[in-house]
């Protein structure tokens, strides 16, 4: 007489499951690793020249002193307007005089000649007791004013907004609107 | 003709529940797909400042950490509570970066080396003398792709 098989108990199954989910449940860490991306300038070399200095209309120099207070352009400026500040000098879309200047120049995704403030430069200049906090949202805030700018311009140009265009497109904008943070070779100040 | 047969004892039959572990599986697969181990223990506690522009970090093998704040309770009785940087496993200075850097690079791939890219990871109230220290020693070290740490601001 052919046996039965008997079915095999599958009940403990959960059991073990369970003591599998629960170690990953807890060993997990969503710790995905987000911050703004920078490039430092290199090192200068022993006996290089001096740098050709930089037109002050193309600079825009914010200072964060030790009490966290911000100069920009040798005035005191509260962090909230450094946007907007930022902005009217990147973009320069009156062409003034006091702002970079700008110059035409051919942008491969575009097809065409764009003007652009080419060696605008903003420089970053903290002191030693500046604190972590402050300097990273001065960063945060400049970094905004170029995202917006460009959004902008992608807006105008492709109707869509900065992320969602293509590599080329991408490459394109950047031209027009280069990232120029320069982190200052760190000064003696009082 | 009963060909539906009632259950005349009446008794509720038992739940099935054979597909309870395939729930469960699902649920564990999840999981062990999102988890990272944690690599490194932390010596120091950090709190990141925190930012609306931030991006994402892409390849975790071309990432090297520096991880800058105050010493954790454990160690607060010897140390004190300035903020202190921590290579891997122990505490070190600016000093040490370079050497940190290069040994970081021996282990990367000869075609991902120019690609590397370290994560400051500092607590929101350090100072920024640490920082600039650190960031002078990266540019030594000619390792100049950066990123600093922040959380998203939620608004």
């Amino acid at each position: 007489m052919a046996r039965k098989i008997q079915e095999i108990n599958a009940g403990s199954m959960a059991d073990i499951a369970f003591l599998l989910l629960i170690f990953f449940l807890v060993t997990t860490t969503m710790d995905t690793d987000a911050g703004l991306g920078r490039m430092l300038p290199p090192m200068p070399e022993e006996n290089a020249e001096e740098p050709p200095p930089i037109n002050e209309r193309n600079t825009f120099i914010v200072l964060v002193n030790s009490q966290d207070k911000l100069f920009v352009e040798g005035e005191p400026l509260d962090i909230s307007q450094l946007r907007e500040k930022a902005k009217e000098f990147i973009a320069n879309k009156e062409n003034r005089d006091d702002l970079p200047r700008k110059e035409m120049i051919y942008v491969e995704g575009l097809q065409r000649e764009e003007l652009i403030c080419k060696t605008a430069v903003i420089s970053l200049q903290n002191d030693n007791n500046t604190s972590y906090k402050t300097y990273i949202a001065v960063q945060n805030e400049l970094m905004a004013a170029y995202n917006e700018l460009r959004d902008e311009f992608s807006q105008n140009e492709w109707g869509k907004k900065f992320d969602d265009l293509d590599k080329d497109q991408q490459t394109a904008v950047k031209k027009v609107y280069k990232l120029g943070i320069s982190e200052a070779e760190p000064k003696i100040t009082k | 003709m009963a060909k539906f047969r009632k259950n005349d004892k009446g008794e509720i039959p038992a739940l099935n529940t054979s597909s309870l572990p395939d729930i469960i599986f699902m649920l564990l697969f999840f999981f062990m797909v999102a988890t990272t181990m944690k690599e490194t223990e932390y010596l120091v506690s950090m709190k990141y400042p925190e930012a609306t522009e931030i991006k994402k970090l892409e390849k975790k093998s071309l990432v090297s950490f520096i991880y800058i704040g105050p010493p954790t309770s454990a160690y607060r009785a010897q140390l004190g509570s300035e903020p202190r940087i921590q290579l891997n496993d122990r505490f070190a200075t600016p000093e040490d970066i370079q050497a940190y850097i290069a040994t970081e690079r021996e282990k990367m791939k000869e075609a991902d080396r120019p690609k590397m890219t370290v994560s400051i990871k500092a607590d929101s109230n350090t100072k920024m003398k640490i920082i600039t220290d650190v960031k002078q020693a990266l540019r030594k070290a000619s390792a100049l792709k950066i990123n600093y740490s922040a959380r998203q601001k939620v608004e």
